[in-house]
């Protein structure tokens, strides 16, 4: 026998505060398709957490270290990195240059953003596609300064 | 002249047709007999296609969300996949929970993710590709009220925020319509056209972690729509609700927003539109 249970009207606000408490958030970051528009965005934000974070760590060991008589000066380093053999050079080199390659021209790409330029599908694609020619070609360009 | 040409070559064919059969209509067969002696057609091989569905419900809130997987003849499914969505409703599980309403991309109810885009699960072709399960979960991070059924309350509360109807301080000096030139009407191509499906706002990265404040792309677009309105007469206080470091500036031009939009729309060129507004006080 099915017996059923008198819910009053006045009871909705509480059952839906009740089932808000437990809604999950859908699933976003792991299931969205990769798409250009939105990886070249992250990869913005972390070349430019990536640059800035080597120049905190720089100054702030500049700061913290001096006094402990480890020369931090650009004078010292730029000798210390002479002694270096290239392929140590190349490996620390690439990855810096890329990423100052890469935030460079996607800054560029947003300043043409901004004056509302290329901001359709097909130019966000271009423009792009653009950057990572772009950042390949000025990579190697920093790579045999 | 286009008019003129398609019936004319529609007579054509037709002529030619009777002049190449005249015998198999006049001798071969009576009109009776047409529908007996047509072949059968023969049975189509089924095509099965996996679905795996976001599953929730309310009624466990305890069970985490899991996901579900149908098995589906396209042979007998028809083309987009909300067809899908409704004969599995139908015919496989009926406690399946999902929006729609138009089944033809004008009321934006059926907004999903599938393959890992949003879009209209009605506007949305099948993939034949059997080889792989469409994936097919609610818009993106969003409270889920029951599977793909998500909670619009807060969407629908910013698109309210905005006031999105024709503001005036005065009536027109002939007390009638207010009049737009062709100009004036045509900048609003391209904005009023949006059914809010919210596809976009959930397709936003931004729009993801600051929801709370951050408008979003569909409501953006309509706060521009209202902006580039030459009838409304409140484009101070509309750009003053927007000036603050939350409500217009989270985007950050990521552009997931004209890439999903299933009509086709443009919102990141409209928020851009507005930024430049706001700039130069135009």
């Amino acid at each position: 026998m099915i017996t059923t249970e008198s819910v009053p009207a006045s009871s909705a606000d509480s059952i839906l505060a009740s089932q808000r408490l437990n809604r999950p958030v859908s699933p976003h970051l792991t299931i969205y398709q990769p798409q250009l528009t939105w990886y070249l965005s992250m990869t913005t934000r972390i070349t430019g957490v990536g640059l800035s974070g080597i120049f905190y760590l720089y100054t702030i060991g500049y700061v913290f270290l001096s006094p402990f008589g480890v020369d931090m000066s650009i004078a010292n380093i730029s000798r210390k990195w002479g002694e270096m053999g290239t392929a140590v050079k190349m490996a620390v080199k690439a990855p810096i240059a890329a990423m100052f390659g890469f935030h460079f021209w996607n800054g560029v790409r947003h300043l043409v953003w901004d004056t509302g330029r290329e901001l359709t599908v097909r130019g966000v694609y271009r423009t792009g596609y653009g950057v990572l020619g772009l950042t390949a070609a000025s990579t190697l360009g920093l790579l045999v300064l | 002249m286009a008019s003129f040409r398609q019936p004319a070559l529609r007579l054509l064919a037709s002529s030619s047709f009777r002049r190449a059969s005249p015998t198999v209509f006049n001798t071969t067969r009576s009109l009776a007999s047409i529908a007996t002696d047509a072949p059968t057609p023969a049975k189509k091989e089924p095509l099965l296609k996996k679905f795996t569905i976001y599953r929730w419900s309310p009624d466990e809130p305890t069970k985490k969300p899991h996901m579900q997987e149908y098995t589906l003849d396209l042979n007998e499914t028809g083309p987009m996949v909300l067809d899908a969505l409704i004969r599995i409703k139908n015919e496989l599980d009926p406690t399946l929970t999902f929006r729609r309403s138009c089944r033809e991309g004008i009321c934006g109810s059926c907004a999903m993710n599938i393959e890992g885009t949003n879009t209209l699960a009605c506007l949305c072709r099948i993939s034949r590709d059997t080889s792989q399960a469409t994936r097919i979960y609610p818009l993106p991070h969003m409270y889920i009220v029951k599977d793909l059924v998500p909670d619009l309350t807060n969407f629908y509360k910013q698109y309210k925020s905005i006031k999105p109807y024709l503001q005036r301080k005065e009536p027109t000096e002939d007390g009638k319509e207010i009049r737009q030139s062709k100009e004036e009407r045509k900048k609003l191509d391209g904005l009023y056209e949006c059914i809010l499906c919210a596809c976009c706002s959930t397709s936003c990265p931004s729009y993801w972690w600051n929801q709370e404040e951050y408008l979003g792309p569909a409501v953006l677009m309509q706060a521009y729509r209202w902006l580039a309105d030459s009838r409304d007469q409140m484009s101070g206080q509309r750009k003053d609700a927007l000036e603050n470091s939350m409500s217009l500036y989270r985007c950050h031009t990521i552009m997931n927003c004209a890439r999903t939009c299933p009509k086709g729309l443009n919102p990141g060129l409209a928020i851009a539109k507005i930024k430049k507004m706001m700039v130069v006080g135009a």
